[in-house]
């Protein structure tokens, strides 16, 4: 099903005509209206006039998330406040959030995208959403929530946590689909378990779009698993509006990146070149249809590729494969390099792990890795604990090429997650 | 031959859990027979015996530990030099290989107990139960 079929099957050679023209908008737009911009452009003596194809893109300053920092509160926008409508922030770990102003034109391109999305992962105008991620300043939940009313979806703006209700709304509204974070689907399920609600029988349930967090294709199988549906992958942040950047289609073989709202491109973190298709590489986003804050080749941080070929669901958009991580997830334990993805990876592999862990580094040289065991399967044997814990130290150190500590906790002794959930705890001070 | 049901609950070494346990137990008027703590270097299992087992064990889940219920053996030893000895080597001869064990003096009759929890209760049980060994019953270790 297609919200927008015109747009979303637009021919590749159409689509990059589309992409000149609103890439030439929008530095026309910044040049003039955004001082930062404009100063960039002069110094580098980019003429937005004088672009003739997209491969020039290339030419063009890069907007890091420390330029949205120091530019923060106004500093990027590109019209009056006439025309501003809202504002979200992302925070970081330190300093300053960064500021995303929106027009009325912007949360109407927002919610756009967003029902593209939803409608292409079969979503109908009688279904029921309940979206679980948090409204507010984050854009996980209000964006997304525009787009599912565009759609004429029944919207439950539950927010995240308070899970007893979530429960009896889900079961007395009868929600078809839920948007919620991996961590709290898998804390929602233990919930469940704990009050003898099966997920399959006693839940209404078709679908989840799952995103705000990263997570591992192992995670998605297990909830699929445990809830009787379809999880849909949903990448987006803020600084492009929030959710409905790149979304799974019903093929679930990487995110379709709305290539007519951005201008994708995939650089090497380290020589900032370009990195070919099927390669991986950071995200590099440039906003085509933004009018209140467009930013150009914002350094995303996350790591993915380019999926080569035609996806089967007919969509012209190309696709990127699910975010391997973070380049400022990424910590670094005994000079090797780790993503808290690859522990996941293992954990949820192995039997008798349950579904939450934590990870604490307390030196250059150790980190421990907590997990929760599995009740069902203890059995008061230290031997099988001992062998548990011996079968996850070896599996993450083939992975990661170190060997983790290892402690096993009682289920339900690292805190619940309710929202995004802190994986990596890092006690180091470098 | 016989054997009794001992209920073991997971700890993480944390303080304070032993005295979480027992106080669910306590308040609830199971009388604890037995205690043994089998840990490893981060974890450890504490190890009951009580005279209402399914009663704690329904209790303790409930209260939302992670509990176990395994089958051991009590076995008499002789009251004479070398009696733990025996045992020992007869163990070892049969290849049982033990999770755990303790020793126990039955007040009332003044008998010597070892509480035996074999790695693998069904080979112990058929290796040791025609070794004139006597089992003691639930009935006779909680009375
Ligand atoms: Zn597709």
């Amino acid at each position: 099903m297609f919200w927008d079929k015109k747009i979303e099957t637009i021919s590749r050679s159409g689509l990059e005509r589309l992409q000149l023209k609103r890439l030439k908008s929008t530095l026309a737009g910044i040049n003039k209206n955004v001082p930062f911009y404009k100063d960039k452009l002069k110094k580098l003596k980019i003429k937005p006039d004088k672009i003739r194809n997209l491969e020039e893109i290339r030419n063009l300053p890069f907007t890091t998330r420390e330029d949205l920092r120091a530019n923060y509160p106004y500093g990027l926008l590109a019209v009056s406040l006439d025309h501003v409508v809202r504002l979200h922030t992302s925070s970081g770990t330190t300093g300053k959030p960064k500021a995303i102003l929106f027009s009325r034109k912007d949360i109407e391109q927002a919610a756009d995208l967003i029902a593209r999305c939803l409608v292409m992962t079969g979503m109908k105008k009688n279904e029921v959403f309940q979206n679980m991620m948090s409204y507010g300043m984050f854009t996980g939940g209000l964006v997304m929530h525009y787009g599912a009313e565009k759609v004429g979806l029944l919207v439950i703006p539950a927010g995240p946590g308070n899970t007893d209700r979530q429960i009896s709304l889900m079961q007395d509204f009868k929600s078809n689909a839920i948007h919620i974070t991996p961590s709290f689907a898998l804390y929602l399920a233990d919930v469940l378990e704990k009050k003898g609600v099966d997920p399959r029988k006693d839940l209404f349930l078709k679908r989840a779009y799952m995103g705000a967090e990263p997570y591992t294709e192992a995670t998605r199988n297990k909830i699929e698993a445990i809830y009787g549906i379809d999880v849909y992958n949903s990448y987006g942040l803020s600084e492009m509006n929030g959710p409905g950047v790149a979304f799974e289609c019903p093929e679930k073989n990487g995110m379709h990146i709305w290539e007519d709202n951005f201008l994708v491109e995939l650089v090497d973190p380290k020589t900032n070149g370009p990195v070919p298709e099927g390669k991986e590489g950071e995200l590099v986003l440039t906003t085509l249809c933004r009018e209140a804050m467009p930013i150009i080749r914002y350094r995303t941080g996350d790591l993915t590729s380019i999926i080569p070929g035609k996806c089967r669901c007919g969509r012209t958009h190309r696709r990127v494969s699910r975010m391997t991580g973070r380049t400022d997830d990424m910590f670094i334990v005994r000079g090797v390099n780790i993503f808290p993805q690859q522990i996941e990876r293992v954990l949820m592999a192995i039997q008798g792990v349950g579904r939450n862990y934590q990870i604490t580094l307390d030196s250059l040289d150790d980190m421990t890795v907590k997990v929760e065991i599995r009740k069902e399967l203890f059995d008061g044997k230290v031997d099988h604990l001992v062998n548990l814990q011996n079968t996850i130290t070896e599996k993450l150190r083939d992975e990661i090429m170190v060997r983790p500590r290892v402690e096993l906790l009682e289920p339900g002794a690292l805190p619940p997650s309710e929202g995004k959930a802190k994986r990596v705890l890092d006690n180091r001070t470098l | 031959m016989k054997t009794i049901k001992q209920i073991s609950v997971f700890s993480e070494n944390r303080p304070g859990k032993l005295e979480k346990v027992t106080k669910v137990l306590a308040d609830n008027g199971i009388n604890i027979r037995a205690i043994t703590i089998a840990s490893s270097e981060k974890f450890g299992v504490i190890k009951f015996l009580v005279d209402r087992t399914q009663a704690a064990l329904d209790l303790l889940k409930q209260q939302g530990f992670t509990v176990a219920q395994n089958e051991i053996m009590a076995i008499e030893i002789s009251d004479e030099p070398g009696g733990l000895h025996r045992l020992a080597d007869l163990l070892a001869r049969k290849k049982v290989n033990i999770e755990n064990a303790s020793g126990f003096v039955i007040e009332a009759s003044k008998k010597a107990v070892i509480l035996v929890e074999a790695a693998d209760i069904e080979q112990a049980k058929s290796e040791l139960q025609n070794e004139g060994l006597r089992f003691l019953s639930e009935e006779e270790i909680i009375q």
